[in-house]
């Protein structure tokens, strides 16, 4: 059984693939567009990069839809970035249908909001290391200070419909979702490959988690659409 | 508590190994890449530039080998940057683990490169280098941009040169004064402020750093999104670490190496 780390041709997967490598030395880790390596996977790291519409249509052109929606109802799922997003039903990049296995929207920070409590001037993306406030227990925060910092580059995030998805939420200059937690499936918009200790740190807790999130905090509203 | 400023020491690197122009007169060698850099990832260091001054082309195949090694042992953002002219140049460095690329020179001959390689690979990995020098005399001061290290003038307005390549997919801006560069007089500040101000995209001060309060100086003063700097952490006269304490004691946020 391997790790398959999703490759729709965006952007750069060998970062994620290498910090997945470092906190699992025993396994083997698969850099994947072939539809049933992500089946047969024992676990699916499902990273993103760059444009909305470009990720939906290449994940599209190389027939890894069903593959990804199947692998993030039935076995431990870790989204990272555009990978988080791209779970969400739209998002306002391009105005971009996405997998629709979360409810909710994914929209551009505000410019007209972008304003520092010192007046100053908050740059888009946000890129660089924020803290992420874990507002739910979960096994892959274990180890890791509240508060810690990730590093972070995105223009757009996360609002889920179901506020009981939200596992993290991180300031800029409002709070925003920064992860969520749904049965099998945990995402987050920062990038713990890039991420120092904490970001190794919740790559080695994915890598032992065996998917299920803990039921006592899960919201009582379904947290996947579409499942039966 | 909020995004904190980054702190991102620079490694110039000809045939793989660091190295640092001494006042332009000759380089002296600072140490194996991959050592400084997991130091500098020891001591806190936000993210890490690689510039490749390598003159040969030949040589130009070593950077790629580090760039290998230190994504192997650092998990922290690696940006590279040093004659990057073309995709295929840009591939093989993301490739090879680097997670930005700085492209300089070949961005003002070819500004279509920005464009593409920000659609291709996406504007997060598109860092883009302006050197600029001041205009003389120029009031309301203006900036020039040159390329090649600095030698060639380019007639481009600074500011606007880097409206344009936000506008083109830079996702970040690398900004370097030629009038500072290598005299430890501190950052242009005016230089950095304008960009700044003019820009939507993060800007990284560059050029002229001697000490732990021109860092706060360009942040405070520059508003610099970041701050890039070499020799003052080559020779062990400062560590990452005290720079971030030196800073986060003059108010500014950082990620301290203890939280």
């Amino acid at each position: 059984m391997h790790i398959a780390v999703v490759d729709y041709g965006m952007g750069n997967l060998r970062s994620v693939a290498k910090a997945v490598e470092h906190v699992a030395p025993d396994r083997q880790v698969v850099v994947t567009d072939d539809p049933d390596r992500v089946a047969s996977a024992e676990r699916v790291v499902f990273p993103g990069q760059g444009a909305m519409p470009d990720c939906m249509r290449e994940l599209d052109a190389r027939g890894l839809r069903p593959a990804v929606i199947e692998a993030a109802r039935t076995k431990p799922f870790l989204g990272i970035c555009i990978g988080l997003q791209m779970l969400f039903e739209r998002s306002e990049e391009g105005d971009t249908p996405g997998l629709g296995l979360l409810r909710g929207r994914v929209r551009r920070f505000p410019a007209e909001r972008m304003v520092g409590a010192d007046g100053s001037k908050l740059k888009v993306p946000h890129m660089g290391w924020n803290e992420v406030r874990q507002t739910r227990s979960h096994p892959l925060w274990a180890g890791i200070p509240q508060n810690a910092r990730f590093y972070f580059v995105h223009s757009y995030f996360v609002e889920p419909a179901d506020p009981g998805l939200i596992a993290g939420e991180t300031h800029y200059p409002a709070p925003f979702t920064s992860a969520v937690a749904g049965s099998r499936l945990f995402a987050v918009q920062f990038h713990p490959e890039k991420s120092h200790h904490a970001g190794l740190k919740l790559l080695s807790n994915f890598v032992a988690w065996d998917g299920r999130t803990p039921a006592a905090a899960q919201s009582p509203q379904a947290a996947l659409t579409g499942t039966p | 508590m909020g995004l904190a400023t980054r702190i991102i020491p620079c490694l110039d690197v000809n045939a793989g190994r660091v190295v640092k122009g001494v006042n332009f007169l000759g380089l002296r060698d600072a140490g194996d890449p991959v050592e400084i850099a997991k130091r500098y990832d020891e001591q806190g260091a936000d993210e890490l530039t690689f510039l490749d001054i390598t003159a040969s082309s030949d040589g130009r195949d070593t950077i790629v080998s580090v760039v290998e090694s230190v994504a192997e042992q650092v998990f922290i953002p690696l940006t590279v940057g040093g004659g990057v002219r073309s995709v295929a140049d840009i591939r093989r460095l993301l490739n090879a683990g680097a997670d930005k690329v700085s492209i300089n020179t070949a961005a003002v001959q070819n500004p279509a490169l920005v464009e593409e390689s920000a659609r291709r690979f996406g504007s997060q990995c598109i860092v883009v280098a302006i050197d600029a020098r001041r205009v003389p005399g120029s009031d309301p001061l203006r900036w020039e941009v040159f390329t090649h290290g600095g030698r060639k003038s380019t007639g481009l307005d600074a500011v606007e040169w880097g409206k344009r390549m936000q506008a083109a997919g830079a996702g970040e801006i690398l900004l370097t004064s030629m009038d500072r560069d290598g005299t430890k007089q501190g950052f242009d500040v005016e230089l950095t402020r304008a960009f700044s101000e003019a820009l939507d995209i993060p800007v990284i001060a560059s050029g002229g750093v001697g000490g732990l309060q021109h860092l706060v100086d360009g942040v405070k003063l520059g508003r610099a999104d970041a701050v890039l700097a070499a020799s003052i952490f080559h020779y062990g006269e400062f560590t990452v670490g005290e720079a971030k304490a030196y800073m986060s004691a003059k108010g500014i946020e950082t990620r301290l190496t203890d939280g």
